[in-house]
């Protein structure tokens, strides 16, 4: 499964580690938030980056006081019609003002990656790796956006109000 | 009406070719149909029984000359040359072919029309007062609140995954004619003591198979607020909305679990947390979106024009008139209705040849713009008195005239299995057949204003809870039957009706339907006490008595 960061297919640093699985040396894993909550100190004392993969079912208030420890945080999809992780990436981008990798997991279609990325997600594990291949080119899709979120796109009231003002200040 | 500007042209023509990817996408297989289902349904594309049907936004219920003939255009050139008009200020195309709905979306961006959110788990096409902007006493234009409200909730990076479809609906009246308190969110415009504009936020409303009324969240949320508050409304339900089971998922369910306290406590909560997100409206930028709002150039119109006087001697338009035609809040002017329900057709159908007629007509007498509302019926919004005797004869002709604006025969119907892949019964045809048997516009007249709702299944796209009499069709052994409720109404004082009895057959559902009226006439208090007062007064009992006497 590709991971998409930066706008390009990179090598995924993070390991996956289930439940149970013995954790390697060192190394960037990425854990599930029952094992990371079990003893978070000694997780984020062993060398290497650590993520945590949380729940769209779970609140964000576990996780909140390690934010600034984590590397990564991954929110999952379990279908792509399930759209809680939504709000739970604009909370902790936005809310909480987390700034480490937030990394959609799932069933992750292009047709998910404007609105993700504009809800703050950085990366992306792609189902299809067309999808992936098309991620530059899916971005420009939109050049228009009506809402304001954390991305800092500038909305299209924004832009009319602007457009008005040096109107004005023309005359 | 709202111009759209070269950044909702470029937002429109965006998304069609996103669309116009996702079709390929699926025509190569690439898509599965699992994975483009919900992908077709972000843009109003459903597979019914026959073919694809094609769901087209008409926000807020405004079209203008040159989008309706374009809407023509797509009957005529994509389809089988009419379209339907929804409860929910939408027309839907029957017959489209997949391969070729992108050139259709094309088409109809061109004049600024578009499909976004007319189906899927997302928030719905904004609907509002068919008479919004001209209706006498209105507290100000909802319109320029539903485009706002509309612009926000479009291709919005949050919520396009929700547990389950979300409508919005906004009246600036006292007489509520959006449905508001059916809706997952009502808002009604109003202002508070300090004279400032707001809204009465309502939530949890909606029909189904577990139908609620909603109830009121925020007395008051002032209109600069209006954004930020909604999308506290839909992150609580977003993250806490029910997503295991479809028929649990709507916000009513989730607002009636908790209870409408609880639930407001977390909405408010949410509220604060939020802080300045970039959400709050100034004035100015209400503004820029009211300036985008053009209103016709009245003339000073005398009340009542020579015109009108003498076609008073014309019994035909007289009874027109005084059925369709309704008070304006300029003098001289008008509000006309389209019954789109002739006797004998189908509830909210037009022709391709009606839309461009009617289309030419707006032109002539109406300032180029046409209503749609949610009793499935058009308007011509703005209409000099004066003119009236000429379009009431142009009407005429095009079988747009029928004087039956919301009596008995104005129904309500969803498509029903003449169409629809999940109906359980047909509703079509028992419209048919009931506005055969009150054919009769003296009968009508006499009845009062009586609305009948049609659903053919519990989805209840036909509103029938809601109607003063409400049908329901469903499935028995392989056949079809039908449940009979009475004193359901959608307006201000909106409740959900009650059984009446067993349910009947498909024979006999025009018979009871008859009966019913029947009791009625011979139970009213007067000829003024319409029926779904004479129903509230009395109870469903003394109607029931006298419908299954004799079954």
């Amino acid at each position: 499964m590709p991971l998409v960061k930066q706008g390009r297919i990179t090598t995924d640093l993070f390991v996956h580690v289930a439940d149970g699985a013995e954790l390697p040396g060192d190394g960037a894993v990425l854990v599930t938030a029952e094992r990371f909550l079990a003893d978070p100190e000694a997780l984020l004392r062993r060398p290497g980056k650590l993520g945590v993969l949380w729940p769209n079912n779970r609140s964000l208030d576990d996780l909140v006081p390690h934010l600034d420890r984590l590397a990564s945080v991954a929110l999952v999809f379990p279908t792509f019609r399930d759209g809680r992780a939504y709000s739970q990436a604009r909370l902790l981008r936005e809310r909480y003002g987390y700034d480490g990798e937030l990394r959609a997991t799932g069933q992750i279609l292009r047709d998910q990656f404007v609105f993700m990325t504009r809800a703050g997600f950085d990366a992306f594990e792609v189902k299809k790796d067309a999808d992936a291949d098309a991620f530059a080119q899916t971005m420009k899709r939109y050049s228009v956006f009506y809402q304001p979120t954390g991305d800092g796109r500038v909305t299209a009231l924004n832009r009319r109000m602007q457009l008005r003002h040096s109107e004005s200040a023309g005359q | 009406m709202y111009a759209y500007d070269e950044l909702d042209r470029t937002l429109i023509n965006e998304r069609v070719s996103e669309f116009r990817d996702q079709v390929k996408r699926r025509l190569s297989g690439e898509l599965t149909e699992d994975e483009f289902k919900i992908l077709r349904l972000q843009n109003g594309v459903y597979l019914q029984l026959h073919a694809y049907m094609f769901r087209v936004a008409i926000p807020y219920g405004t079209l203008s000359s040159k989008q309706l003939r374009r809407l023509a255009h797509v009957a005529r050139r994509y389809d089988r040359g009419y379209g339907h008009f929804t409860t929910r200020q939408n027309i839907q195309f029957n017959w489209i072919k997949l391969a070729e709905l992108p050139d259709a979306l094309s088409d109809l961006a061109e004049v600024g029309i578009h499909a976004m959110q007319t189906s899927g788990n997302n928030m719905r096409n904004v609907t509002s007062d068919q008479w919004a902007g001209v209706a006498p006493g209105e507290i100000e234009d909802p319109r320029i609140w539903s485009e706002l409200i509309r612009q926000h909730t479009t291709l919005h990076p949050e919520f396009s995954f929700l547990p389950r479809k979300f409508k919005i609906a906004i009246t600036a009246a006292e007489h509520d004619r959006a449905a508001i308190k059916i809706h997952d969110i009502g808002l009604r415009l109003h202002k508070n003591g300090d004279g400032e504009t707001g809204f009465e936020v309502l939530v949890g409303g909606g029909l189904g198979r577990t139908p609620f009324i909603a109830k009121t969240i925020k007395p008051f949320v002032p209109g600069r607020d209006i954004l930020s508050y909604i999308e506290a409304i839909l992150r609580v339900y977003n993250q806490y909305g029910r997503r295991d089971n479809i028929y649990k998922a709507r916000i009513k369910i989730l607002v009636h679990e908790l209870g409408i306290e609880k639930f407001a406590k977390e909405v408010e909560e949410e509220w604060k947390a939020m802080g300045d997100v970039g959400l709050t409206l100034d004035h100015a930028a209400i503004e820029e979106v009211r300036s985008r709002f053009s209103y016709p150039a009245y003339e000073k119109l005398p009340h009542m024009p020579d015109e009108l006087k003498q076609a008073a001697h014309d019994p035909l338009f007289e009874r027109w008139r005084k059925n369709s035609v309704s008070a304006h809040k300029v003098q001289g002017y008008s509000i006309v209705t389209l019954s789109l329900k002739p006797v004998g057709g189908p509830p909210g159908d037009a022709t391709a040849e009606q839309m461009d007629a009617v289309a030419d007509l707006a032109d002539k007498y109406s300032f180029g713009e046409i209503r749609v509302g949610h009793e499935q019926n058009l308007a011509l919004p703005h209409v000099a008195k004066r003119d009236l005797p000429l379009l009431f004869k142009a009407l005429d002709r095009l079988g747009l005239a029928t004087p039956n604006v919301n009596l008995v025969t104005d129904i309500i119907a969803c498509p029903g299995l003449d169409y629809c892949s999940l109906a359980n019964a047909r509703s079509i045809p028992i419209a048919q057949e009931l506005t055969r048997r009150f054919a009769n516009h003296d009968t009508a007249d006499l009845i009062g204003r009586l609305h009948i709702n049609i659903s053919g299944c519990i989805n209840a796209c036909g509103h029938h809870h809601v109607g003063h009499i409400g049908i329901l069709g469903v499935e028995k052994n392989g056949e079809e039957f039908y449940q009979i409720t009475i004193g359901g109404r959608a307006d201000e004082n909106a409740q959900l009706g009650t059984l009446i009895g067993p349910a009947v057959p498909y024979a006999e559902v025009a018979d009871v339907i008859e009966d019913i009226v029947e009791a009625y006439l011979a139970l009213r208090d007067r000829p003024e006490e319409l029926f779904v007062d004479t129903v509230k007064r009395l109870g469903v009992e003394p109607i029931r008595e006298r419908v299954y006497a004799t079954r």
